[in-house]
């Protein structure tokens, strides 16, 4: 590998992904459609294929999944969690069913068996806490009274994650029922263990890192989550659920420091893995399961509108909220990815990375347009067609 | 809750807290704390009360402002409650008109305690309010002058101040 090569490449893709960034702000979307459409551009079969960063774009999408993960479990504490979990179960009950069961309905359609129809469930499933944050603030709906709903819902998938990931790693390593199922004892008693421990000891744990000094802050945390997430990667529960419960374990005033200071990494590294999945997948691919992605979106933005509304009327929401919720929470994005990405990695299905892409694409862009015109649109529906007349009559003089 | 208004506080996992309440004309307003430490004021939709129709992002500087502005007169109006449910004092809130002979002199100058036995216990101004104003305080025009004394001494203070 020549060097020289190697920083030209580097440089090209991160600037070329800067001004991506860019655009996408300007036009209001999130990054991430034009990160994943800049690694089909990339990848082999692409209109610029690289020829010596591959593998430290691989690398580097490793380190961006663990700190996706990371400063999401940073985000919460676990005493959070816990009363998400009891004040949403429901919905979170609802949420698995209505948005899990398309994605694994069309795995087994497809014929691409047990295993792929668990990974695209997991694909289906999963709301990108990411968009639907980012278009909440931006619409200036923090204040809304279906916002908590909303954002619990959130706290509720991603705490799922915890035991979603350990199982789908524990069925993509071993083939069979017996091994699989001891490979998934492993992983739950491992993650319960992590849990209780953090619940207990996350004080400790966070006045053991705590630091006033930004860099020790930073290579600390970052040390302690790569080297839990390798560990948690060697007993096959997924680097990814590694990091996040090191996230939830550190609580109060370092992990609000630590947020603040690995934001720019994460974004960094995050942007990587995107591409990264944008360049395993081949884009000649695409087109064959553009309908199946099409529908798949379809479909599972209907569920996931259900399932806000579900949500905010549990929260005593009225009608009109019920819909924003409904549709605040349509976007799929970075779990989505992560979850193709493990079972791309593991050599499931080779028609699941172009579908993953193409269904991720599909309603991270339609989620910011839902979240702007599904309640009106729900509102005029709902609303006698004399009304409507007049309105337009009213208005019109 | 302050006197039977109730402040509704939620969580917002991963953001912040929200504090609302609802008004006796009917009306929801709120206030979201981010962690990072933003505010945002919200006014909520007469239509649909769920929705935030107006979000004001507020700094540090302007929320301590609005508290100010809507806290302290109502903190000087109960304080001068409660001293007059105590003993029998009363509190008389004198304006500075533009005629009188203290405008733009020294609280020194007007001897009111000496002379009335009365005391001046805040000056409110522009919406703010200063507590416990000295001797060398000055008066200037539109300032209003809280003053807690026997009946007769608080009449005598504002005697003082409208006339000399």
């Amino acid at each position: 590998m020549h060097p020289a090569t190697l920083l030209i490449e580097l440089g090209g893709i991160i600037l070329v992904l800067g001004i991506l960034g860019r655009l996408a702000r300007r036009i209001g979307l999130s990054p991430i459609p034009l990160y994943l459409l800049a690694g089909l551009a990339f990848g082999e079969g692409g209109l610029l294929p690289l020829a010596t960063s591959e593998e430290f774009i691989s690398v580097g999408a490793e380190i961006g999944v663990v700190l996706l993960l990371l400063l999401l479990g940073l985000e919460y504490s676990a005493s959070e969690l816990v009363g998400n979990l009891r004040a949403q179960a429901p919905a979170g009950v609802v949420d698995l069913v209505l948005n899990a069961a398309p994605g694994a309905a069309a795995a087994l359609l497809l014929g691409w068996g047990p295993v792929a129809a668990l990974a695209l469930a997991g694909v289906t499933w999963v709301s990108s806490s990411g968009v639907t944050a980012k278009v909440l603030t931006e619409l200036g709906r923090l204040g809304n009274r279906e916002t908590p709903a909303i954002l619990s819902l959130l706290v509720v998938e991603d705490l799922a994650m915890a035991v979603y990931l350990p199982i789908l790693t524990a069925f993509l390593v071993s083939a069979g029922l017996l091994s699989g199922t001891t490979h998934l004892l492993v992983a739950l008693a491992a993650v319960s263990v992590v849990l209780v421990v953090a619940l207990r000891y996350g004080r400790l744990l966070s006045r053991l890192v705590s630091t006033p000094d930004t860099e020790v802050l930073v290579l600390g945390v970052l040390g302690l989550a790569l080297l839990v997430a390798g560990l948690a990667q060697q007993l096959e529960v997924s680097a990814a659920v590694g990091a996040f419960l090191v996230g939830i374990a550190l609580s109060g005033p370092v992990a609000e420091n630590a947020v603040t200071a690995l934001s720019p990494l994460r974004d960094l590294f995050a942007a990587v893995f995107f591409v990264f999945f944008g360049l395993s997948t081949d884009p000649g691919a695409i087109l064959p399961v553009l309908p199946i992605g099409l529908a798949l979106a379809v479909v599972t933005m209907a569920t996931k509108i259900i399932t806000g509304y579900y949500a905010a009327r549990r929260a005593g929401v009225g009608r009109r909220g019920r819909y924003r919720a409904g549709a605040a929470l349509v976007a799929r994005g970075e779990f989505s990815i992560v979850i193709a990405g493990l079972a791309v990695g593991a050599g499931v299905e080779p028609g699941l990375a172009p579908l993953a892409t193409t269904y991720v694409l599909l309603t991270v862009i339609a989620g910011p347009i839902a979240a702007r015109v599904v309640e009106p649109a729900a509102r005029r529906l709902s609303r006698p067609p004399t009304a409507v007349i007049l309105q337009k009559f009213n208005s019109g003089r | 809750m302050v006197d039977g208004v109730q402040v509704e506080e939620t969580a917002l996992p991963g953001i912040g807290v929200r504090q609302d309440l609802v008004t006796t004309s009917g009306r929801r307003v709120g206030v979201v704390s981010y962690r990072t430490g933003r505010r945002e004021l919200v006014l909520y939709d007469t239509e649909d009360p769920d929705a935030g129709s107006e979000v004001i992002p507020l700094t540090d500087g302007e929320a301590d402002a609005l508290a100010e502005v809507l806290g302290a007169p109502r903190v000087v109006e109960r304080l001068a409650t409660l001293q007059e449910q105590a003993a029998g004092l009363v509190t008389e809130q004198v304006p500075i008109t533009p005629g009188s002979p203290y405008d733009g002199r020294p609280l020194g100058d007007t001897r009111a305690r000496t002379r009335t036995g009365a005391s001046i216990v805040a000056v409110l101004r522009e919406g703010g309010v200063m507590a416990s104003p000295g001797p060398s305080f000055e008066f200037t025009a539109g300032d209003t002058v809280v003053v807690v004394g026997t009946r007769d001494g608080a009449a005598g203070v504002a005697e003082i101040l409208a006339r000399g």
